[in-house]
């Protein structure tokens, strides 16, 4: 417990800043760590020279297609799954929420499975991460109709558990059909995530809805805070709650859906960040968002430099660390949460 | 700016809670709501507040409907005070304070040097000064209260309504805040507060309006509305009543034995 950094260290206003840099240093490390880690040995102030001045060495060509788009892919979807995972527990007002509660998750990989399952992820390497975003877009636009007409966060979230559960029923279903067991290991396969041989094309797909989606998430931070006092209060304080709810909730769509599309699924990071992040902000939702999106991106780097320093062969899949780091940790919340209560 | 509710009905679970009330409010005075469990009252204030449209009738404020006002300014207009608010995150004092100054903020602007003085009076003026530094959750429920209640003063608008702001708070506490929301009305605002306690409301407030059954039974000064008879229709008690330094004490009594819970029809 002592190891948790208590409020009093970072709550003060100017610790706030502090702490942005922190952890936006902590990403920069993680970043750096990530580009100079890898299968092949690399020569990276040569690789990124070459680079540089378009020269097409082996160097160049490794930095370029391997290791700068695993990098990149694994900070964008990082911040993704951290800030979500902060708008959706400050949206909610309940610590145990993530994005996937509102069924993007699911409806994304369902998405990339179609692609499989038609055979058309074979014919160009787009066809995946595009399939994702178009299941994630069905999800929101399931969503949109709810929230945009002021529908009360229940319902959001039972909607999202039924969209949630109808895309892993569909999933289950593909699998099932699947004409032989190399196609449906394939899928599995993915479905546990990865950010390994994604390339540069993949992150130009999904970088636009990401930033979007963050700025929707950001842009609601105020409301977050006000909410912390309850629905009718934040009401009362100016904001539109079934504007907010349909910003957060499009917002957590995009960023999470496009990031799934890409990674497949990388489970616990938009849950425990904000957990962790939390008691260095004073609790308020609204600066929880960029805190988590940073930590986020640090976790996932970080996760994603163990899965290949561990050299385990064949590579350990992100979502599958991620999950055993973040499952153990998330009892050990639950266990303090029972003791506090 | 003046708040008038004209044929306001609310219905809740197709029940009117709110039945076909009419009234005047100006800025100036101390209004207290009083009335039985049950009775509408947080149901009137909702509306009254602008966060539940009304199924039939209307509210206006100065004439203008909340929708041709906009929610942003009228935010900065009216504080509204919940009865059961509570913080959801383990945040300090002064930042659940400093959350009514969020009306006042454009997109993205910081807070300036005005809202940390109007953070500073509200703390005051709710005497909650001496555990600002503190986490919400550490705090006892009155004390939890005066936060809350400096809260809504941080939005320093020209009205607020406060849904039973003295429930939870110790005798000095209460006669603090009502001494505090007399002043506050004394200087212009405008002040309604549900209560139930009644020796408070009649020695504190201006004018009370008392409620039963979603009606409005009584409107105006205390000694008007607050008769035996109201008093036995609507609570179903006697009052008892003495002189003490030349004001009125009113308190409740005895139970009467035939009522039941407030539904009388008059």
């Amino acid at each position: 417990m002592s190891a948790i950094p208590t409020e009093a260290s970072f709550a003060r206003d100017g610790g706030y800043g502090l702490l942005l840099a922190a952890l936006f240093a902590l990403v920069l490390v993680a970043f750096a760590a990530s580009l100079a880690i890898g299968y092949a040995p690399l020569d990276l102030q040569a690789a990124v020279t070459d680079a540089l001045s378009g020269r097409a060495s082996l160097e160049a060509l490794v930095f370029m297609e391997l290791r700068l788009p695993r990098a990149l892919m694994g900070a964008l979807a990082g911040f993704s799954l951290g800030i979500a995972g902060a708008a959706m527990q400050g949206l909610l007002r309940n610590p145990l929420a993530d994005a996937g509660v509102i069924g993007v998750t699911g409806a994304a990989a369902f998405g990339a499975v179609l692609m499989f399952y038609s055979g058309l992820s074979a014919a160009f390497s787009l066809a995946l991460p595009i399939g994702g975003v178009l299941g994630a877009a069905a999800a929101v636009a399931a969503l949109y109709g709810l929230a945009g007409r002021g529908s009360a966060t229940m319902t959001l979230i039972l909607a999202g558990v039924a969209i949630n559960s109808l895309a892993g029923a569909l999933t289950a279903l593909a699998l099932n059909l699947s004409p032989n067991p190399y196609a449906a290991m394939e899928v599995m396969f993915w479905l546990m995530g990865s950010l390994a041989d994604r390339s540069m094309d993949h992150v130009a797909l999904v970088a636009p809805l990401l930033v979007v989606g963050w700025g929707l998430m950001l842009a609601s931070g105020p409301a977050l805070d006000a909410l912390t006092l309850g629905e009718d209060t934040a009401a009362s304080l100016g904001f539109d709650l079934g504007r907010v709810r349909a910003m957060l909730v499009v917002g957590a769509a995009l960023a999470v859906g496009a990031t799934v599309a890409v990674t497949g699924s990388i489970g616990f990071v938009g849950l425990v960040v904000p957990h962790i992040l939390r008691p260095l902000v004073g609790g308020r939702p609204g600066r929880l968002l960029l805190a988590s999106g940073l930590g986020g991106a640090a976790l996932a780097l970080g996760a994603d430099i163990g899965v290949r320093a561990i050299g385990v062969r064949p590579e350990l899949k992100l979502g599958v660390v991620t999950a055993l780091i973040g499952a153990p940790f998330f009892l050990s919340l639950l266990w303090r949460l029972r003791r506090e209560a | 700016m003046e708040i008038v509710a004209l044929n306001l009905t609310v219905r809740l679970g197709g029940a009117p809670r709110v039945d076909r009330v009419s009234l005047t409010l100006r800025p100036g005075e101390l209004v207290g709501l009083i009335g039985p469990n049950g009775a509408g009252k947080t149901t009137l204030f909702r509306a009254l507040a602008g966060l539940r449209a009304p199924d039939e009738g209307q509210v206006l404020y100065d004439g203008r409907r909340l929708a041709h006002i906009g929610r942003r300014t009228f935010a900065k207009r009216l504080a509204y005070l919940e009865q059961t608010a509570e913080a959801h995150w383990p945040l300090r004092a002064e930042h659940v304070v400093a959350l009514g100054r969020l009306p006042h903020r454009g997109f993205g602007r910081a807070a300036l040097q005005s809202d940390a003085a109007a953070v500073d009076r509200a703390l005051r003026a709710a005497d909650a000064e001496g555990f600002r530094g503190r986490p919400m959750r550490e705090l006892s429920g009155g004390e939890r209260a005066r936060v809350l209640l400096a809260r809504a003063f941080a939005v320093e608008s020209e009205w607020l309504l406060a849904d039973e702001p003295a429930a939870a708070l110790d005798p000095a506490h209460q006669l603090g805040l009502m001494e505090r929301l007399a002043a506050a009305a004394r200087r212009g605002m405008g002040v309604v507060v549900v209560l139930h306690d009644l020796t408070l409301a009649t020695r504190f407030c201006d004018r009370l309006i008392l409620m039963a059954g979603g009606r409005i039974l009584g409107d105006g000064r205390p000694g008007e509305v607050l008769t035996d008879a109201a008093a036995a229709a609507a609570y179903g008690v006697t009052l008892a009543r003495a002189q003490v330094e030349r004001e009125t004490l009113v308190a409740p009594w005895r139970r009467l034995a035939s009522h039941d819970s407030g539904r009388m029809p008059l």
